[in-house]
Parts: structure tokens; sequence; C-alpha cells
């Protein structure tokens, strides 16, 4: 693999962050492809955070505890890390520390950046030092620093860098890498431009790890944007908000983690009931309850797949990969105002704050349905005619001299309360029946692999790129072996290329964030096909792509 | 302008003869008629419970949703579209009861909304168990050895949160409740109505009579702009009752401090410029 991987680590509060922020910038101006995991705990100051930047010359999927080099903002790192480095790597750290290993490169960041006056650019000393290790040239850093510092610090900060990186020798060969016209953005700005793209008016919120960030960054566009952010009194003020909204016209999101979506449960049954467009993102943490705030986990499939009382139509997408998020989020728009139905994007802490080089966004792609203008119906316009699809024109109030209405209890065509036995039937069967025409348009998992293999992996969501960097490499060692079908779609489940793909495979191994195996259960209720084994994990971090490569060498 | 109707009549409603949400219902609909509202840019808001029925009964646009969540619904509708004129009437349980979070930020944020309150201090849908303005001692199939909790003080407290309309009306005074219901629709920001009213099937102590006894109007002698005077107002409850508004003061609203909303026009008007896009994705190049 033509790759390095860097690992920068140190407490909270020492910088970590932007130093990975302003270096993942440099090292995609310099043609590479940049995949950059936050491992992060739930405190602000002190602890131990590390940030991985793995970057090369081919699309990276996944990231990889093999490091080449480590920045060393405190001892703690040095001792945590050192055996996960290989024998040529090296140790870039301040002369204060401790460490006497002997792949330490230790550089006097402090008494550097004292001299030219500012204490805070030492994480632009290492940044500069690194570059000069990996081979890079300094082409670059003026014209990525001036998106990160104030131009009043712009000129310290470039002397800084250049300082650093001339007080170090090239470590390692620069790799030649043309990864050709990228953007760089984590899974949350993805999915943040995905509701953008997608005409969002709205969005209600409640702070919660790891979500926040959507309604952070959709907080810093709303102006140019247009977008009313409201961070509401709870999870539950802001679900019945965004059910508000949208019902009045206002392409409306809200987005949180497990325990927030806890909160939100009666709501979808609302959103369900009254027919109205809900796009509702749960970034997953670990749970049950708190958890582990700041870390990764899919273990809310099966809950939100069955969440609040009763039975109606909705759709559930787990997000595989950045591009995904992006499209995704705007085919859930689409998804919910078409079938005036709930739709949950399924993310999770890994793929909301990895960042990743990907191709530019195709902005012609983007469609999203709009609720009628007027009606053009016969007679009386009803807002929940029955129809043969099951779908009634969504009208907006105030918009035509017609009556809107939406009711949690049963209702009658008018949306008038109801107990009548024979209306109960046929307004539950006319919502269900939305089903039929959305299951037409579910996207089947993507295939992964040869067309001859024996063994086939199945996973969801952000597993996406470990499973890929895993099938790769599982058949270099072993041809015509492993194959993988990757779920977006995962509730209603899609099931055609499952069963056809699942013929061939003597083994079944599903991969899962979770202890319980989730998907496989799903599986087994909708084709009857019961996965052989199972690769589960649930320690808060993302499996990797040699970490499944290695358990299915071991054998499972 | 009308499009159409201009009546707010609808079909017969499923309250016990002789309940206060029949008047208050009438009342409603002749405010809005005397202000000559359009029916159909109109939105009364409600969550669940008897008083929540009232949005069936009136011809006008209409959101029934969860119990206790009608506040931020009937907000992020007025954020969504300003022209149309949102009104939410619902019960003192979904209001104060499950609803409290809401009512205290929602009167925060300030949202150019009306906020009828149908208090008849007693949960009457679930037949009988104390309300959060239950008084003292009021014996129920819950409350067995009788209510041992403080009674809420809404416009005490919703004086004490900020609010910039605070009224109590009475549904056995029509006509006055008629005025205080339109003064609160034309108020430019959050308006709370407090509205008390019998429950003739489950509260045998704060009936029709026992109102009646000790309701008296506010009247031109009463300065609402004053709030330490109206924070006394708000504490009578007890022989004495006053009804009227009881605090105002003019407010800067949701829409005029909020950036995106102070121009512009309706938000579910505006399309997004796609060069938007276009832009933020040239910024993660």
């Amino acid at each position: 693999m033509y790759m390095y991987n860097l690992l920068i680590g140190g407490a909270a509060g020492q910088g970590i962050e932007t130093t990975a922020a302003v270096l993942e910038k440099l090292l995609k101006k310099s043609g590479y492809h940049v995949f950059t995991v936050r491992d992060f705990m739930s405190r602000v100051r002190g602890g131990h955070n590390f940030t991985l930047i793995r970057f090369g010359s081919e699309i990276i999927q996944s990231h990889s505890y093999k490091l080449d080099g480590i920045i060393a903002l405190n001892d703690e790192t040095v001792e945590l890390h050192k055996d996960q480095i290989h024998d040529n790597g090296f140790i870039l750290c301040d002369s204060k520390l401790a460490t006497i290993d002997p792949k330490a490169i230790k550089i006097d960041m402090d008494a550097m950046a004292q001299a030219l006056g500012n204490p805070r650019v030492s994480g632009s000393i290492a940044t500069g030092a690194v570059l000069r290790l990996f081979g890079e040239s300094a082409d670059y850093f003026e014209d990525v620093l001036k998106s990160f510092v104030k131009e009043s610090v712009l000129d310290i900060n470039v002397k800084a860098m250049t300082k650093g990186y001339n007080a170090v020798r090239a470590h390692f060969p620069k790799l030649e890498s043309d990864a050709g016209d990228t953007m760089i953005l984590s899974g949350f700005k993805a999915m943040s431009l995905g509701a953008i793209a997608a005409g969002l008016k709205f969005y209600s919120a409640y702070p919660m790890s790891p979500s926040t960030s959507i309604m952070e960054f959709l907080a810093e566009k709303s102006e140019e944007a247009g977008i009313v952010v409201e961070q509401a009194e709870d999870e539950i003020a802001a679900v019945n908000m965004a059910i508000g909204a949208s019902f009045a016209g206002a392409r409306a999101m809200t987005g949180t983690s497990g325990g927030g979506f806890s909160l939100m449960v009666e709501a979808l049954g609302l959103s369900g009931m009254a027919e109205i467009p809900l796009v509702i993102a749960d970034v997953q943490r670990p749970g049950p309850v708190t958890g582990l705030p700041t870390r990764t986990e899919q273990s809310d499939l099966a809950f939100v797949a069955s969440a609040s009382q009763g039975e109606f139509p909705r759709m559930v997408i787990a997000l595989r990969h950045h591009e995904d998020a992006f499209y995704q989020t705007i085919r859930a728009f689409d998804l919910a105002e078409k079938y005036q139905i709930p739709v949950i994007l399924l993310s999770d802490q890994y793929l909301a704050d990895t960042s990743a080089t990907v191709r530019p966004f195709d902005l012609s792609l983007i469609t999203v349905a709009q609720p009628a203008a007027t009606y053009e119906g016969e007679g009386e316009y009803l807002r929940y005619r029955y129809t043969e699809d099951g779908i009634s024109q969504r009208l907006i109030p105030g918009k035509s001299s017609n009556f809107v209405t939406a009711d949690s209890d049963e209702h009658d065509e008018f949306g008038r309360i109801t107990e009548a036995a024979d209306v109960r039937i046929r307004m539950m069967d006319k919502r269900m029946k939305k089903l039929k025409k959305l299951g037409a348009e579910l996207q089947e998992p993507e295939f992964l692999g040869p067309q001859k293999y024996d063994t086939l992996l199945v996973g969801w969501g952000s597993t996406y790129g470990p499973i890929a960097e895993a099938v790769k490499a599982l058949n270099e060692y072993t041809p015509d072996k492993f194959a993988a079908l990757v779920f977006g779609d995962v509730f209603p489940l899609p099931t055609a290329l499952l069963l056809e793909k699942s013929v061939s495979a003597g083994t079944i191994i599903n991969i899962e964030q979770n202890a319980t195996g989730q998907l496989a259960g799903l599986i087994r209720e909708y084709t009857g096909i019961v996965c052989t084994s199972s690769i589960l994990k649930y320690d808060g971090r993302q499996i990797s792509g040699e970490e499944i490569t290695d358990r299915l060498v071991k054998g499972v | 302008m009308s499009m159409g109707t201009t009546s707010f009549s609808t079909y017969e409603p499923a309250w016990c003869p002789g309940c206060g949400n029949f008047s208050i219902l009438e009342c409603l609909k002749t405010a809005l008629e005397q202000l000559g509202k359009d029916p159909y840019e109109v939105l009364i808001v409600a969550g669940i419970g008897q008083a929540a029925k009232t949005p069936q009964y009136i011809s006008a646009n209409y959101f029934c949703g969860l119990h206790g969540r009608s506040l931020p619904a009937a907000v992020a509708a007025k954020i969504a579209n300003e022209k149309l004129t949102v009104i939410v009437n619902t019960g003192e349980g979904d209001s104060y009861g499950e609803g409290g979070n809401h009512f205290i930020h929602n009167i925060r944020r300030n949202v150019d909304i009306t906020h009828f309150v149908h208090d008849n201090q007693i949960y009457g849908l679930t037949k009988g168990q104390a309300s959060p303005t239950s008084i003292e001692g009021l014996v129920t199939p819950v409350q067995v050895t009788g209510n041992i909790n403080t009674p809420f003080n809404p416009p005490l407290m919703a004086i004490a949160a900020g609010a910039g309309f605070v009224a109590r009306g009475f549904s056995g005074s029509k006509e006055h409740l008629i005025s205080i219901m339109k003064q609160a629709i034309e108020y430019n920001g959050y308006a709370l109505v407090d509205i008390l009213q019998p429950c003739v099937s489950f509260n045998k102590v704060n009936t029709f009579a026992y109102y009646s006894k000790r309701v008296y109007e506010l009247d031109s002698t009463y300065d609402p702009t004053q709030k330490l005077a109206a924070f006394e107002k708000a504490l009578e409850f007890g022989d004495r009752i006053p009804i009227g508004v009881i605090y105002r003061e003019p407010k800067p609203t949701y829409h005029e401090k909020n950036t995106i909303l102070k121009s512009g026009g309706p938000l579910l008007d505006r399309q997004t410029d796609p060069g938007i896009v276009e832009k933020i994705c040239n910024e993660m190049k």
C-alpha cells in the first residue's frame, strides 16, 4: 500500500484538532487521498486523545493502527502508542518530553515558539516538521494556513511552520500521488451539506454528542443558506418543532444520538400517523443510556426500526461513507416528502467525525419532491383521501382555499377524529400501502469482491470502509474466497441481492459494531437466512480493515 | 384577503353538556370573525385532552399533535410561515403539566402566537385526576386523601419568565373573554390567556357558581404595564379572582430578533440558492 499513517496524540485542549485539520488540508493539497479518524474522550481538558491521519495515492476507506509516525504532545502518547509504530517509524516531540525512545526526534518547539514571540504557534512548528519528515514540500503553508488563522497571526504561523520544516530532515521519501480534484470533509459536514442541498429551511435540535456538529455546522452556514437553526429546550421539543415546521411547509430536520432519539419516539409516530414528512439523524454512540458519549457503535438499528407504539411506514437509511452521507441525506428528504413518512438517517460517531477526501459532489443529481402547490383533484380537498398507492396530496396550510389538518388520533379522510371501525381499517391500510411503492425503490446493498467466493461478509453503515479494505486484502491473501454485501437501506430491508448472493456462500458472517448482531436479526426475520458466525465489536472503537482481516485469517 | 368562507363554524362537539369549552369555542369563533381573519390563514394547534378537541370544531387549518407538545409545533409552524395566525387551544394539563418545559421556553422565544389555556383545574379526558392547577385538598380517584401539591399559578409564572402579554379569562364572562382573546391575538408576540372554566363532570369544587362568585373584571384603574403590581394581581386567587389583562409590555418577537427571519418574507417561500452548496464545496477543496 502506498500510504503513510500518522498519529497525533496528547491531552484534550493541547490543540490536536487544529493541528490535524491544518495537516489534512496540506496533505490534500499535495495530491493525496486523506482519511482522518478522531478518537477523543468525553472531557474538555486532560485525558488522552488522538487523531490518525492516513494519506496516500489510493482511496483510503479505513483507519489503521500500524503507524509510520507519531506527533506526541505528551509522554503518555509515547507510552500508549510506541508499540504500534513500525521499526523505521518516528516519534516527533518537544525536547521537554522525558522519553528516551530511540525513534524519538526531539525539537525544542517551545523555545522556537517563544523566540518567534507566541507560545501558541508550537502546533505549526510540529506541522512543518512532520511534513518534512514525510518528504513533503513547503509549498502550501500560507495558502492553507490563511483559512485557519486570523490575518494578524498568519505571518507568525507561516514562519513557525517553516522553522519546524527546517529543523528536521526527511525521514521517508515523498509518495507520488495525484488524487485529482477532491474535497475533504467529515461525515457530519457531508450530511449537513446534503440537507442544505435538499432545501433545508428549519433545523431544531438539542445538543448531544456526537450529533451536535451538524447543528453547529448548519448554524455557521445559516445566514448564507437561509436556514433557521433552533436550539430546542429538549429533544421532544426539537422533533415536534421539526414536525410543526414541516407541516407548515418548511423543509425540516432534527438530529440527535440514541438518548435523544429515545425522547423523540412518540413524535416519530406522529409523523407516521399524521403523514408529515420528517428527517431525523441518529448519530449513534454506545448505549445504553449515557454509554460512551464520544465513541462509536451501531446498536440503534433494531430500536429505530421499531421505535414508537403502533404500526406505520418508516424508512431507515444507514450511512456508509462520506459520499453516501451527502447523497442519502438528500434522498431522505425526497422519500420523506414523497411518502409523507419519517425517514431516519442512521450514522455514528466514526463516520460523523472522520474526514476523508472525496470526488466533488455532482450537484446535478439533486432532486427532491415538493408538496402540492394547489389542489387539482375531483370534489372537495381531503388531506387524507384514500388513493391507489396510499399517498394523499399534501397541501400547505394558508397556501390555498383548502383546509389542511393533522391528527395524532385516528381520523377520517378530512382529518377529523373518528372511532369508526371501517374508517380505522381503511386508514391503516392506506398508510401501510405506501410501503409497496417504497419497497420498489429500495436500494440493494453494495456488493464488494470477486464474483466467485465462498465466504460472504455482511455489514451495514460505517463498517463499509473497513469491510471494503478487508475484502481487498483478503483476496490478495486467498483469492476468490471473500466477498461482502454492505447495506445502506436497512429498513425496510432490501432482500433480493442477499437472497441471490447467499446461494453460493458456504459461510455468511455478519460484521457489526454491536453485541447482539442486529442486522443478522433483521436478515433472519425477513429472509430466514441465518448467519453462520459473526464479528461483533462493542468497545466503542471502530473495527479497522486490518482487524477484520486478522480475525478472518485466524478464523473467527 | 378571504379565499371563500368567513365563518369558523363546523359540526357538533363531543363535550359534556354544560362544559365551559362550549363558551370558549364560541368566543374564539366570534373573536376571529370580529377580527376579520381569513379561516384559510388561521392554524389552530392543540395537544391531547378535552380542550384539545377545540380545533376539530372550528373551520380552519388545524394540527392536533401530541399531549403536551402543542407549543413546539405551533411556534415552528409560525417560524415556517409568518403569514399564518397561529393559535394554541389546549388544556392546563397539556400546557403546564406534560408541556411545562415548553411553556417556560416558548415564553423566552416570544414567537408571535396566542396560547389559550382552558383551565378547569382538573383532568377531564382521563376522568378526574388532579391537574397542575388543582386546589390543595381536592379529592380525586388518585389524590384519594386530597391533593397535597401547591397549585401552579400560570399568570405569575408567565410574567416571571418574561411573557409580554398575560391575561386571565372566565368562560362565563363571554363578552369580556372575546375582548381579551382579540387583544391576545392582535398582540405582537407570545400571548397567554389562562381561561377559567368549570368541568361539570369531574370538578365539583371549582364550579360555574364558584367562579361566578369570585371573578371580577379589571377596570381602567388597573395599569397592566406595571410589572410589580402585575405580580401582585397574579397572586390574587382566592375569594376574589381578577380577570382581564394582568400584564402587558411590547417586546421584540422571535421573528424580529432572528437574523434570518427579520427580513426576506415567509421562510417556506424562500428558495435555496444552488450556488450556496457549490460555494461551501469549494471551501472544502
